[in-house]
C-alpha cells in the first residue's frame, strides 16, 4: 500500500492553486539492482485530477518522472470548499485516490 | 576530495614537466571558480535548492511519523505520545530544540533517535535490538525511526536551538564531542575538521560548511533532518554522522552510540540561536 497523496488547494483570486505531493519509487527500469538484475519499472502512467465531477487536470506520465513527485498548477471555476480529487495508476495497476478541500489563502 | 588527493599522489610520480602543466590547469581552474563563476554557481545552486524546496516530499515522512507517533505498537500495544522528548511527557512541539539533553530516567544523555529508542523500549515494550533495528530506510524498506524523526523535528520549525549543556554528563559529552572533532584518524587521516574546520572549502560542487563559525553551525545544524534527493529519503542528523564516519574511513558509526551522541552534542550547543528549519531538502 502506498501512502497518501499531500494535496494543498489554496484559492488566489479566482485561480485555485493545487500542489500535491505523491510518494512513489518510480522506478524506471533501467537500474541494477546489488546482483546485477534490472530493477522491473514502476511508475505512474496517469494521474486524473477533477472537480465538481469535472476533470480539470488529466496527464501521462512516464519513468522520466522523479521519485516522490510534486505537481503543481492552477485552474479556475470553483470555490473555497469544493473538493479537489487527485488519483493515479502505475504500470503495475496499483491506483491511489486522495481528496483535499479548496481552502482560502492563510 | 579522495579523486584530488589520489591524483596528488599520481602527479608525484610522473615526470616533471608534465606536472607543471597540470598544476598550471588546475590553478586556472580554481581561480575561474573562485571569482564570478563560482559566485554563479553558487547562486544557481541555491536557485535549484528553492526550487526544490517548493514541494519537499520530506513531507510524506512527517506525516507517516505523525502516525507512528500516535498508533499503538509493540507488545505493550501503547503509543508514543506519553514519551518525554525532554519538555515533558507528550510534548512535540520545540523538543527537538533542547536535544541531546541529560535524562533521569535513564541516566544518560540521549539525542532525538536514541530518546526514541529509550521510549520505545520504555513505554512500547520494544527490545533494544528490536527498537534500533531499521535506523535508515532505503528502496522498499521503509524506516520509521526517520519518519518519526522528520515529525518531531518539523514540530519544531521556527523555533531557536537551545540546548543547555549545562549538567555535568552533558559537559563531558560536549567535551568529548569536541575533541572527536579534531580527531584525526582512519587510513586517510582525516578528522571532521579537515573538511568542516575551515570556510570555502568544497567536496566537487558541495560548499561545506566551517562549523567552527557560528552561523554556518547554525545553518547546517538547523536544515538537518533533511530529504536527500539523491537517495530518495529523509535522512535523520544520526545518518549525517553515520555517512561523515564512512566518507573519512573510519570504523561504522554504531546508530546511537555514545560517540554519535557527544559529537551531536557538540553540534547541536554550538549551532545554539539558530532557526530551525527542518526537514529540509539537500541536493
Amino acid at each position: 500500500m502506498s501512502d497518501p497523496m499531500r494535496i494543498r488547494a489554496i484559492l488566489n483570486g479566482d485561480k485555485v492553486d493545487v500542489r500535491v505531493l505523491m510518494a512513489h519509487e518510480m522506478e524506471t527500469g533501467q537500474r541494477k539492482d546489488a546482483a546485477g538484475k534490472v530493477v522491473p519499472a514502476h511508475f505512474i502512467q496517469s494521474v486524473t485530477v477533477t472537480c465538481k465531477g469535472k476533470t480539470v487536470l488529466s496527464a501521462q506520465w512516464g519513468p522520466a518522472i522523479s521519485k516522490n513527485p510534486t505537481l503543481s498548477f492552477k485552474f479556475s471555476g470553483a470555490k473555497v470548499g469544493d473538493k479537489v480529487i487527485v488519483s493515479w495508476t502505475d504500470n503495475k495497476g496499483d491506483k491511489r485516490t486522495d481528496e483535499a478541500p479548496i481552502t482560502a489563502p492563510s | 576530495m579522495q579523486n584530488a588527493m589520489l591524483s596528488q599522489r599520481l602527479l608525484a610520480g610522473v615526470i616533471a614537466v608534465f606536472a607543471i602543466t597540470t598544476a598550471s590547469v588546475a590553478a586556472m581552474a580554481q581561480s575561474s571558480l573562485t571569482n564570478q563563476g563560482g559566485d554563479q554557481t553558487a547562486k544557481e545552486i541555491e536557485r535549484y535548492r528553492q526550487a526544490l524546496g517548493d514541494g519537499n516530499p520530506a513531507e510524506l515522512w512527517e506525516a507517516r511519523g505523525e502516525d507512528l507517533w500516535k498508533q499503538k505498537r509493540g507488545p505493550k500495544n501503547v503509543s508514543l505520545e506519553q514519551c518525554d522528548l525532554g519538555l515533558g511527557a507528550g510534548m512535540v512541539k520545540g523538543a527537538y530544540t533542547v536535544l541531546p539533553k541529560h535524562f533521569e530516567d535513564s541516566g544518560k544523555v540521549e539525542d532525538l533517535e536514541s530518546r526514541l529508542v529509550t521510549c520505545m523500549v520504555m513505554l512500547q515494550g520494544f527490545s533494544y535490538i528490536e527498537a534500533k533495528k531499521n535506523p535508515f530506510g532505503g528502496p522498499d524498506n521503509k524506516s520509521s525511526m526517520e519518519a518519526l524523526v522528520a515529525y518531531i523535528a518539523g514540530a519544531s520549525r521556527g523555533l531557536k536551538m537551545n540546548v543547555s549543556g549545562k549538567q555535568p554528563d552533558e559537559k563531558r559529552y560536549y567535551e568529548l564531542g569536541k575533541k572527536m572533532f579534531f580527531h584525526r584518524g582512519g587510513t586517510h587521516d582525516f578528522s571532521c575538521s579537515t573538511c568542516h574546520g575551515a570556510s570555502g572549502q568544497r567536496i566537487r560542487l558541495q560548499d561545506l560548511p566551517n562549523l567552527l563559525k557560528q552561523d554556518q553551525a547554525q545553518r547546517a545544524y538547523t536544515t538537518w533532518p533533511a530529504y536527500r534527493v539523491s537517495q530518495g529519503e529523509t535522512r535523520s542528523f544520526q545518518w549525517r554522522l553515520y555517512d561523515c564516519f564512512r566518507q573519512q574511513r573510519f570504523p561504522e558509526l554504531e546508530f546511537t552510540s555514545e560517540a554519535s551522541i557527544a559529537l551531536t552534542m557538540f553540534l547541536a550547543k554550538n549551532a545554539n540561536g539558530g532557526v530551525m528549519n527542518a526537514p529540509a531538502i539537500k541536493r
